[in-house]
């Protein structure tokens, strides 16, 4: 902000918005539209429920459907962590298309969060010679072990370092969000990401209007706009209100497994103190949240 | 190693009271044994086996009513026949791919009550807690599964959970996990030609 010239922007704006509202004889408040607010992080909760009934009005008028939009906060006490089990991923994609349907992920153009790699056995972990556009008859493939990959939610993440304009931060609990207003579409996020976890808008997302999940928070799946970044936020709606994420309820083999690392009797403790643990790319010093381990 | 976490803390010697504990109460590892008698500390606090059987709620066994309750066709009255044989009459579909060199029906299903399982020990034990019986052979995937490690979990991180039995993923009498049918993948880049 500029706090240096003791002028902040909103109140730069402000001004500008009341010479021109006395200009025009009327009174607008432009701060709390999309294109002149803050970022998300930075309202007060007065503001954030003004911006979040203003959206409301906007998805109804678009989609013709009552959104709820959350807006929980991170909770005290809590660093979400997740944990998948490779020995028993059998690279289904259940996870993928329960992601794309509780997150309302455009169908056409495809984007999805999720991507399971198929990888060889015999090469190990190796994004060289990984495919996810594999389809068989049925999985696993004899030979093949699979490593779906969404963002990892790094400690230290590249993505918000790369973005010129503060539109993604890290939340206390550790969910890495986009804030949609602010993300200029520049894609330096994308290149910085070593997982290629995030997605880019390219057209207007489409996504057919009853499989629209009206239950959203506003820094995760609320519908997104054309020409913004989007990515995996740990089911932000959901796990703010203590629910699991939707690709873990929806693995058959019970392969995912997520929960509060600060709380010492959570799975993913015991998985973090009791299994064989690694993490993708760690030579890059990200510090991933997202574990992989071999539960056998 | 920077950014990996191995905290593997079990050794030998837990190894061993595992072992001792599994031996001495042979009806379902008791994980909250298991802890007194370890003497590596983990910083871990193991929740009891009670307080873990009160956390969590277990849906229904997957028994349709045609064949439960089993007594309905198994009159008591009947004497049992023990031999080992192949099935003529009936649950002809069941073919046994589960250590089958060495096992037969009246190893599990208790012969004195056909509504109930039955451990090595003699214990009954109905088919809502059959997960005790897996255990007896699985330990480390009931201490797994009662942590919450093996197997799907639903509801909340955070509160109630709900689990799957084992047979709800694995048939008892043929247990490996099935191939699945995938899912589309993701379509491939457009090549401009």
């Amino acid at each position: 902000m500029n706090e240096a010239n003791g002028v902040s922007r909103r109140e730069f704006l402000c001004a500008v918005a009341g010479c021109t509202a006395a200009a025009a004889g009327s009174c607008v408040d432009v701060t709390h539209t999309p294109f002149f607010r803050e970022r998300l992080r930075e309202l007060t909760p007065d503001e954030l429920g003004a911006i979040v009934a203003r959206l409301a009005d906007s998805y109804r008028e678009r989609y013709g459907r009552d959104f709820e939009i959350g807006t929980e906060p991170a909770q005290d006490g809590v660093e979400f962590a997740y944990a998948l089990d490779l020995s028993r991923c059998v690279g289904c994609r259940r996870c993928v298309h329960a992601c794309v349907e509780e997150n309302n992920q455009s169908r056409d153009p495809e984007v999805q969060w999720i991507r399971v790699l198929q990888m060889d056995k015999h090469k190990g972990i190796d994004f060289a010679h990984a495919t996810p556009y594999y389809d068989p008859e049925t999985v696993p493939e004899p030979g093949h072990f699979y490593v779906p990959v969404a963002c990892q939610q790094c400690r230290n993440p590249p993505c918000v370092k790369s973005c010129p304009t503060g539109a993604t931060w890290q939340e206390e609990d550790g969910i890495t969000v986009i804030d949609y207003e602010w993300c200029i579409g520049c894609r330096c996020c994308i290149s910085a990401c070593p997982y290629g976890a995030r997605r880019f808008n390219w057209a207007d997302p489409a996504v057919p209007d009853e499989e629209l999940n009206t239950r959203t928070h506003v820094l995760g799946n609320r519908p997104r706009p054309r020409g913004v970044v989007e990515k995996c936020t740990f089911c932000i709606h959901r796990v703010r209100q203590g629910l699991y994420p939707a690709c873990v309820e929806a693995c058959p083999t019970g392969s995912r497994k997520f929960g509060n690392l600060l709380d010492p009797t959570s799975e993913i403790r015991y998985v973090l103190e009791h299994k064989r643990v690694f993490v993708l790319k760690a030579e890059l010093n990200t510090l991933p949240r997202f574990y992989y381990f071999y539960g056998t | 190693m920077e950014g990996y976490v191995t905290r593997r803390t079990t050794g030998p010697l837990r190894s061993l009271a595992v072992l001792w504990v599994c031996l001495l109460s042979s009806p379902g590892c008791d994980v909250g044994a298991v802890h007194e008698n370890d003497a590596v500390s983990t910083g871990f606090e193991w929740p009891s086996s009670a307080q873990l059987d009160a956390d969590f709620h277990v849906p229904r066994p997957p028994l349709s009513d045609e064949t439960f309750p089993c007594s309905d066709c198994h009159d008591p009255e009947i004497p049992v026949n023990r031999q080992r044989r192949e099935l003529q009459m009936a649950h002809t579909e069941i073919q046994l791919r589960h250590a089958e060199w060495g096992r037969w029906c009246l190893d599990c299903h208790d012969a004195g009550d056909r509504d109930q399982l039955r451990l090595a020990s003699g214990e009954r034990v109905p088919f809502e807690e059959s997960y005790r019986l897996c255990g007896q052979c699985h330990g480390d995937k009931l201490r797994d599964w009662r942590i919450g490690v093996h197997g799907r979990r639903t509801g909340s991180w955070s509160g109630e959970k709900s689990y799957l039995l084992c047979v709800h993923c694995h048939d008892s009498h043929d247990p490996a996990f099935k191939p699945i049918e995938p899912m589309p993948g993701p379509r491939p880049p457009r090549r401009t030609p």
